[in-house]
């Protein structure tokens, strides 16, 4: 039989895993950690991400080729995020843009 | 068809007598396949395949927002704090159960169960679509208080920390561009479960070949993990303590 059939149990307990990390991610939202805040959601995210792709989408039961394909892909978009923001966070020097319309031109946070 | 006398790499040799490969003998096999496992691993491979473009499309919108957010920081976080959290929540736990309903469809179709599979891909597509009823109401709150960039733009609401007005405007371009990606992202997955769906009422779908189904269940998961994206980025992560 093609593809590995897997326990409707564990599809079920991958359910609940996500649901109480959603709970969690939003209750965080709610509690000052500073600059934590951004990464705690985002880590929470790739948690979640890996738990659908892991066992929803079935990586964890797919063949190598396919593996390399997801994991190519992601390299690729670290890539393309890092270099971007790379360049991006390292010019100081350029003044933020201002806004248009009835805002007023600002530094923001620079 | 490959020559009889090629060895191929493949495992699967159960389909083959003395070296030839037999023709014709499960359903759903296209000819130009080995054997099933070959035919189901290539298949997922080409869904991967245009995934990986998807994580591309999607990631540069995602860095885009990135920088924009580092920009406008004040402004982003201010519009993020006029979207609501509690929707929000509820459509990401109502996406995951469609996500839950979506592999218990691939399951049926692996183990046989025909009208499951039918009960299944129609109740995720149930559930994308309170998803979708969730998100227009959002988005007509939205126009009713002046937050579409471009058709309304005139919000009445105080916003918290009092950023320059466009740069609130910029973060409201982004949230409709990627929660719109996302929903049409959504739509065209309608299109594809109703195909599956008819296919499963007709009985084409065995233990043997379902292989449709499984791959349509990648795309839908996909999409769910682009919003896994979109609620943090655009609802949790702009300072609401």
């Amino acid at each position: 039989m093609p593809g590995h059939v897997v326990p409707v149990r564990v599809y079920v307990m991958v359910f609940l895993a996500l649901l109480f990390l959603t709970g969690l991610t939003t209750g965080v939202a709610f509690v000052d950690l500073g600059a934590m805040n951004t990464v705690a959601a985002l880590a929470i995210a790739v948690v979640k991400m890996l738990l659908v792709a892991l066992f929803f989408m079935e990586l964890r039961y797919s063949p190598g080729l396919t593996r390399v394909v997801v994991v190519t892909a992601f390299f690729f978009l670290a890539l393309l995020i890092s270099l971007t923001l790379a360049d991006n966070f390292t010019r100081p020097w350029t003044p933020t843009p201002s806004g248009w319309g009835d805002s007023a031109p600002t530094s923001q946070n620079r | 068809m490959p020559e009889a006398a090629t060895s191929s790499s493949h495992s699967g040799g159960s389909h083959r007598a003395g070296g030839a490969v037999v023709v014709g003998h499960v359903p759903g096999l296209r000819h130009h396949f080995e054997d099933m496992e070959q035919q189901h691993e290539a298949g997922s491979l080409g869904m991967w395949a245009f995934l990986v473009t998807e994580i591309m499309f999607f990631g540069a919108v995602f860095a885009a927002y990135a920088i924009y957010r580092e920009l406008y920081l004040p402004g982003f976080e201010g519009g993020s704090r006029l979207l609501d959290i509690k929707l929000g929540a509820t459509n990401t736990a109502v996406l995951i159960g469609s996500s839950l309903t979506m592999v218990l469809a691939v399951h049926s179709a692996q183990t046989g169960k025909r009208k499951l599979i039918v009960l299944f891909l129609i109740l995720t597509m149930v559930l994308g679509a309170v998803f979708l009823g969730i998100k227009y109401v959002e988005w007509s709150t939205d126009w009713t208080k002046g937050l579409v960039p471009g058709l309304h733009w005139a919000p009445t609401e105080e916003i918290h920390g009092n950023p320059p007005l466009g740069s609130v405007e910029m973060f409201f371009c982004f949230y409709f561009v990627m929660t719109g990606l996302h929903a049409m992202h959504m739509i065209v997955g309608f299109g594809i479960l109703t195909v599956m769906t008819i296919m499963a009422w007709r009985g084409r779908f065995s233990p043997e070949y379902n292989a449709p189904v499984e791959v349509s269940g990648l795309y839908w998961h996909f999409v769910d993990i682009i919003w896994i994206f979109l609620f943090p980025l655009l609802y949790l992560i702009g300072g609401r303590y």
